[in-house]
């Protein structure tokens, strides 16, 4: 192991750890990244220290803690590149972000005959609140469909798209099968029709730069507990204009400017959408997770993954019998297969006992398993401190598991 | 032999093995043997919900007893589905339902029972009781 390989390793007390008796290797990462030293001690710190409500600053503790809640904001700001921070709306994760965008759309962008598109390849999170929201407005949801690569038809995209399309929902990548989805290109078409776009980044943010400005897309969400952060806290940008028309989503305190029982006014952006006291220990967390990614580098992730993909890859490709589910060209660190005649519930229960968590199932995209008729899929997901070593006894893990059950 | 003697039987054969690998492999060889359900029950209404693995189980009542038959795609739930067939088949309706299921716990394959949202065992469970009381019911 390199050094920068292992420095990070160390940053990450979890992972120090022996699992039936074997030492833990963590693949799981696509559903949740483990956490480094730096986020668990600003939160246990926040606690210790710092705790607090925020915005009502009459005192110190008060006034900490609501500028490190707004460095947080800056920091997502600063990660993905929005124009302001009035555009981004911290929300318990990516699932309330894209409900969020749903339900306050569906109350005046959404007329019957409408239509949404969104991929075959997405999270149960990006479809089921565009059923609700369309079944309460009489609109359509379309589907792109996906080629056997595990890439999305692009040119069904394009003959999907008219100018009934009211919104693009797509994912920057899929969770399921690791697909980058050429977002820029298909942003740009559904803009042309004229439709809103709102990029699921759940598995992007993670991986790769992302700059919502230059992707010109009107949403993006994602969750800070993929992004080394913790639970419970997320971010949905929007761009001010879309943000301003839409109505506030939950109501209370923190999102109002004056209440009588009269009536009331809604606070500017990006409080509007912000009622009630936040996370703030998850907001000081999610702050720290910035951090740490821009110190260990993006592109540095970025690059190790690529290198842990095409090994585990290489690896997996040697050995008889692995049918991979998702061949895309443009792939992040995930990768779906079978092996042939193991269920993968098997084979995830011995790889448990060996000490290796992998995902098995169907990823909370059960339509992308319909597609491919499969009852779902063993999935291994890398991040940064993986190392070339784990996969190899992953390898061999796979090994035993062919042998007991061949 | 009652069912708490047939968990105790079942408990003290696991006591054998000295590792999970072991476990595993005997349940393989259990589910080779499992009283398999007929081709005319493999019906997506006997599929149990909430497994990750497709688990089809079937009942009949002879003469106050309630048997089973089941199938899995994977095999160690086909191996515990065999342990569980073994334990609750030809017994009566009434000790089905008021025996708690305890070897499971006991030759540590808890985790196999644990309420995630792939793991369908107590599903599996459920479904054989509820069996139980619909034909206690009649
Ligand atoms: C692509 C994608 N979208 C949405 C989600 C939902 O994220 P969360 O559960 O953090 O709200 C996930 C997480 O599994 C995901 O991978």
């Amino acid at each position: 192991m390199t050094d920068i390989v292992l420095n990070i390793r160390d940053q990450f007390p979890i992972l120090h750890q022996k699992v039936h008796g074997h030492p833990l290797i963590y693949f799981d990462n696509a559903a949740t990244s483990q956490k480094p030293l730096k986020v668990i001690n600003a939160i246990s710190e926040y606690y210790l220290q710092g705790n607090s409500n925020i915005h009502r600053g009459a005192h110190y503790l008060s006034n900490q803690a609501t500028e490190k809640y707004e460095k947080s904001r800056e920091a997502v700001r600063r990660l993905i590149n929005a124009e302001s921070t009035e555009e981004i709306i911290l929300t318990k994760g990516t699932t309330e972000s894209i409900n969020l965008v749903a339900s306050c759309l569906s109350q005046f962008l959404f007329q019957p005959g409408d239509e949404i598109l969104i991929s075959g390849l997405e999270h149960h999170a990006n479809i089921v609140p565009w059923q609700i929201a369309v079944e309460q407005k009489g609109a359509l949801i379309k589907v792109i469909p996906i080629l056997d690569s595990g890439e999305l038809d692009l040119v069904a995209f394009k003959n999907l798209l008219s100018p009934k399309t009211k919104l693009l929902a797509l994912s920057h990548i899929s969770n399921a099968l690791g697909t980058i989805n050429p977002v820029e290109e298909m942003i740009a078409l559904a803009k042309e029709k004229g439709a809103l776009v709102l990029i699921d980044g759940a598995q992007s943010a993670p991986h790769m730069l992302v700059d919502v400005q230059a992707l010109d897309c009107d949403f993006f969400c994602f969750s800070a507990h993929k992004i080394y952060g913790p639970t419970g806290i997320g971010v949905l940008y929007g761009k001010k204009a879309q943000l301003e028309k839409m109505p506030p989503y939950q109501s209370g305190g923190e999102m109002i400017k004056e209440v009588t029982f009269k009536g009331t006014t809604f606070n500017d952006l990006p409080y509007k959408f912000e009622a009630g006291t936040p996370n703030i220990a998850g907001g000081i967390g999610l702050l720290a997770a910035i951090e740490f990614m821009e110190e260990v580098g993006i592109d540095h992730i970025a690059r190790r993954e690529a290198e842990l993909l095409a090994y585990a890859t290489k690896k997996l490709k040697e050995l008889e019998g692995i049918q991979f589910v998702g061949e895309a060209k443009e792939k992040a660190a995930v990768i779906s297969f079978l092996v042939d005649g193991i269920h993968p519930s098997d084979l995830g229960s011995v790889l448990d006992k060996l000490g290796i968590a992998v995902r098995t199932g169907h990823h909370c995209a059960q339509p992308i398993m319909d597609r491919f008729e499969i009852p779902g899929t063993v999935r291994a997901s890398f991040a940064v401190y993986n190392t070339e070593n784990e996969i190899d006894m992953f390898i061999e893990g796979i090994e035993k598991v062919k042998k007991m059950f061949g | 032999m009652s069912i708490k003697e047939i968990q105790e039987e079942i408990i003290e054969e696991f006591a054998m093995f000295d590792d999970w690998m072991q476990k595993y492999d005997y349940l393989i060889e259990l589910s080779k043997d499992i009283p398999l359900i007929s081709e005319e029950y493999r019906l997506n209404q006997n599929l149990i919900k909430g497994c990750q693995s497709k688990v089809w189980l079937h009942s009949t009542a002879i003469d106050g007893k309630v048997i089973y038959t089941a199938d899995s795609d994977a095999i160690i739930t086909k191996g515990i589905a065999a342990l569980l067939i073994r334990v609750l088949s030809e017994q009566k309706a009434k000790d089905i339902l008021e025996n708690e299921m305890y070897f499971i716990d006991a030759i540590g394959l808890k985790e196999h029972l644990s309420m995630t949202r792939s793991n369908g065992l107590v599903s599996m469970i459920k479904q054989m009781k509820f069996y139980a009381l619909a034909f206690q019911a009649k």
